[in-house]
């Protein structure tokens, strides 16, 4: 019996049947879009594990070299020296479509091309520690962006591949077996009325014979 | 045209301010989400926050892991890597595998 109560009509089996295919098809579909996708992001995910241990060391070392620096000055030349920053980044975000999965590209500018305008402070008054320090975090600045863009792309590829998989399994496990049940019933369902059908006629054939020539079709 | 926004507690985020990008001091937790919320109707493409400011506003956060920008990006601060940046990727691992595959064996 069908889970749900569908009409036993020709009709409904021709749609019935239709939508099985649809089903079949989508499901295959599906299936290679989880796949690939899966291919995708597990090389994306290593990459972006790589670049985040890289990133994490990096920041940890330049804060080691910012404490230090810190150590040496004064906190008001300190923060005099950060006061008015010279270099400005602005980034460009375009996308990239992967399986239909949006992501983002980063691509950064600085506003000066002269690598040396990440000091923004005259050298006399801090401590040279400030300056490795400040190019203990520059040096990382590309792997940083970088990671953003791998880690936002594994964010959004593993909610798409979630879907995936939950549509996936919703046709396999659910839409496909319910449909081809109701094919069944239906198969099964008109096949009987025709049979029954038959009998009837042939009822019918031998009570008309019976009738008009006292003839007994039984014995 | 976006712009990068570092948001933590000052110690551990002036430092970018040289390189140029924007920093965002925000101490307690509804500073760090004030903070964040007005970020995100801005023109920023990735915004980091440290770890620490992040495990502050966690909720928050999940609200962008489905948007495409700002991607909000955590890192470690000054006073130590406490390892959410990595379980952040792990998760991902989880979410879209079902159980993490990759890097259950490496902490």
């Amino acid at each position: 019996m069908a889970a749900k109560q569908v009409n036993p009509t020709r009709m409904e089996l021709t749609r019935l049947k239709k939508k099985r295919i649809t089903a079949i098809r989508g499901h295959k579909l599906l299936k290679d879009k989880r796949d690939e996708l899966m291919r995708q992001y597990l090389d994306l995910v290593r990459e972006n594990m790589e670049v985040r241990k890289k990133v994490e060391a990096g920041i940890r070392s330049a804060n080691r070299n910012f404490v230090i620096a810190k150590a040496g000055m004064s906190e008001a030349a300190l923060n005099t020296a950060m006061l008015a920053p010279k270099q400005e980044i602005t980034l460009e975000a375009g996308g990239k479509n992967v399986m239909s999965v949006d992501i983002p590209t980063f691509e950064y500018k600085t506003r000066t091309a002269d690598e040396n305008d990440i000091y923004s402070y005259g050298f006399a008054f801090t401590s040279s520690d400030l300056d490795g320090a400040v190019k203990s975090l520059a040096d990382i600045l590309p792997d940083m962006i970088r990671l953003a863009e791998c880690e936002k792309a594994c964010q959004l590829m593993a909610a798409e591949i979630e879907k995936t998989r939950r549509r996936v399994n919703a046709l396999e496990h659910v839409i496909i077996p319910e449909t081809e049940e109701s094919i069944k019933y239906i198969t099964m369902k008109l096949d009987e009325n025709e049979r029954s059908t038959q009998i009837r006629l042939m009822k019918v054939k031998d009570m008309m014979l019976e009738e008009a020539h006292h003839y007994s079709g039984k014995s | 045209m976006y712009k990068i926004a570092v948001v933590g507690d000052y110690d551990s985020i002036y430092g970018f301010a040289t390189l140029g990008l924007e920093i965002c001091p925000a101490g307690n937790r509804e500073e760090i989400r004030n903070t964040l919320r007005r970020l995100a109707e801005e023109d920023y493409g990735i915004i980091y926050i440290t770890e620490a400011a992040a495990a502050e506003v966690e909720s928050d956060l999940e609200a962008f892991q489905e948007r495409m920008l700002p991607a909000v990006i955590q890192i470690p601060g000054v006073s130590g890597n406490t390892g959410a940046g990595v379980q952040g990727v792990r998760r991902t691992v989880e979410q879209a595998v079902g159980s993490d595959i990759l890097f259950g064996g490496v902490s």
